[in-house]
């Protein structure tokens, strides 16, 4: 399959990044080159192969207490914030 | 003061220990040889003053003896890693002014350990590249040249920064961090030792986040027993990173000098790729060889879809950096590009703020996660991963560890490269299977190509076995012998 121009801009708006219309042709060839590259990947007989999601498969997830271990730092957290106000983000309205 | 920086991490440790130095003296020559060293860009943040406090805190433990594994050793940390209060980036734009409230837990270890921090180092943006060229910081410059060429040549990426500084020796040890090779390539292309631990080795916690099933922090250092000294350091049960092994830390230092007797030593023949050089095969041979002549046995094994671990990878790792990128949205830390609504607000500050390798690799990711295409793409991907790993599991049943070039090429020219994506890709051919699979490498330099450039060999081992990664890259490093130091930064 092929992607062009409507597909780059479809997936940029998915994955919210503004691409200027000029940039869509170039980057819909470079896409379908890299994509055309993958597609070798149909040369492997993959018919009941169970798919591996991590390195860590044969660990298993631990459980902790359910409180409260860290915190408390609301200060911090705002210290890299672009616009603060009074303990909070300040972000453009949402509603109306 | 120069002769301060010419020593391994275990000879400065030593020194230390004989008091031969004090941790200011050599906090102070580091200091000196960065400044006399910024054409080489290896550093984005410099913390003298941090260094110097850290040395002097260093030299009062000592003197009421309780000094750790790494007291008054000077190291420098990948930008990769969150330091309180020194900023870090991941040298994006879009982490512009980011300075952490927190400790990453391998840094906060290292710490812990007495390692004196000299500052942070250059990378490629989010660790994604193969030169550092994609750094918002520009890139950095290999201390090595082609012979009789005085072009500029890349370090490898994405860890180019840590692998610039340890060969340059503006710090006896560096932390890397390695997704698909970004510790073992550049170790490769800049001539020094760069270990990529077993997967879940060292915590997560605090390190700027790729593909989270495949980052792993590792050291980059001149000698592999600098890398088994820093590595015991930073590795250790994390609660905060639900993947990382509970599992006790070995004595990595005492697994060297055991050699490799009676090992079993694996050569897979589909390594041997096309375009590899000459140079290298030639290279892979020798360090066969020298294995063999220390008294270890050589079996051929098979990896037959050693082929498909790179394009697998393309699609793994930028699906997850797609989910991880995600986080950046102009709302609460780094760059914000105005918009009217928020949706305009994180694309104008995304547009802005991500180069043109992380905007690539995101669209893969979000194409490939996509409805309609993530059967197709993601979880056949996911599939051949499963394949990979069960061909290293069916290798080792025949063989201790693993032989092979860290990759297929030297260092290139500054800009020879960054014009060709899947060129680019291709300088992680042979460090990507072991990532996919989680398993322990390292790569030591052993050589150097027709134009004096250093090459790499790379050495694998089943997961949690790092150990004996060690110990046959020290019969290696034995071996090759290999003293050398880049011209004019020697």
């Amino acid at each position: 399959m092929s992607v062009d121009k409507s597909t780059v801009a479809r997936i940029a708006q998915l994955a919210r990044i503004r691409v200027p219309e000029e940039e869509l042709d170039g980057l819909a060839g470079e896409l379908d080159k890299i994509l055309g590259w993958i597609e070798q990947l149909d040369e492997v007989d993959t018919d009941g192969v169970a798919p591996m999601t991590s390195n860590a498969e044969g660990m298993t997830l631990r459980w902790r207490r359910d409180e409260v271990t860290d915190g408390d730092c609301r200060d911090d957290i705002l210290a890299n914030a672009p616009e603060a106000q009074d303990g909070h983000f300040v972000v453009p309205r949402v509603v109306e | 003061m120069a002769e301060l920086t010419a020593l391994t991490l275990a000879g400065a440790r030593d020194a230390l220990a004989r008091s031969d130095c004090s941790a200011r003296e050599l906090a102070e020559a580091h200091i000196s040889a960065i400044e006399a060293a910024r054409e080489l860009n290896a550093f984005v943040v410099e913390t003298p003053e941090r260094a110097l406090a850290d040395a002097d805190a260093s030299d009062r433990r000592r003197a009421s003896g309780a000094a750790g594994a790494m007291d008054g050793v000077p190291i420098a940390i990948k930008d990769l890693f969150c330091t309180e209060g020194v900023r870090t980036t991941a040298c994006s734009h879009i982490l512009d002014g980011f300075v952490p409230p927190y400790e990453s837990t391998v840094t906060a270890r290292l710490r812990a350990a007495g390692a004196v921090m000299l500052g942070k180092t250059n990378m490629d943006e989010f660790a994604m590249g193969s030169s550092n060229e994609t750094s918002h910081y520009g890139p950095v410059r290999n201390p090595w040249h082609r012979r009789g060429d005085n072009r500029p040549m890349a370090p490898g990426g994405s860890s180019g920064g840590s692998a610039a500084a340890v060969a340059a020796k503006l710090c006896l040890g560096a932390t890397g961090t390695d997704t698909g090779g970004s510790i073992r390539q550049p170790a490769s292309f800049c001539g020094i030792v760069g270990m990529k631990p077993t997967y879940g080795r060292c915590s997560r916690w605090g390190i700027v986040a790729f593909a989270s099933s495949l980052d792993q922090a590792g050291p980059m250092t001149r000698t592999v027993r600098d890398a088994a000294i820093m590595l015991g350091a930073m590795a250790g049960f994390d609660p905060k990173d639900s993947t990382s092994a509970d599992l006790p830390v070995p004595d990595f230092e005492a697994a060297l000098g055991q050699g490799v007797k009676g090992m079993r030593i694996g050569i897979p023949k589909e390594y041997r790729v096309d375009g590899m050089d000459a140079d290298i095969a030639a290279l892979w041979d020798r360090g066969a060889d020298w294995l063999k002549d220390a008294g270890a046995e050589l079996v051929e094994v098979s990896l037959p879809r050693t082929k498909y671990a790179l394009p697998a990878y393309y699609i793994i790792a930028p699906a997850e950096a797609s989910s991880n990128l995600s986080r950046y949205d102009g709302m609460r830390y780094g760059l914000r590009v105005e918009g009217r609504t928020p949706a305009e607000m994180y694309e104008n500050t995304r547009a802005a703020g991500f180069g043109a390798e992380v905007r690539r690799r995101i669209l893969i990711g979000a194409y490939v996660l996509s409805a309609g295409y993530y059967d197709a793409y993601y979880l056949k991907a996911q599939k051949v991963r499963t394949l990979i790993a069960d061909e290293f599991a069916a290798a080792f049943e025949r063989c201790d560890a693993i032989l092979t070039p860290t990759a297929p090429n030297a260092a290139f020219a500054l800009g020879e490269m960054i014009d060709d994506p899947i060129a680019m890709y291709l300088n992680d051919v042979l460090t990507v299977p072991a990532s996919l699979a989680g398993l322990p490498g390292i790569s030591v330099p052993a050589g150097l190509n027709a134009d004096g450039l250093p090459l790499g060999l790379q050495v694998l081992a089943p997961a949690f076995e790092d150990e004996t990664v060690f110990r046959v890259a020290e019969v290696l490093e034995q071996a090759a012998g290999f003293a050398l130091a880049p011209g004019g930064a020697g």
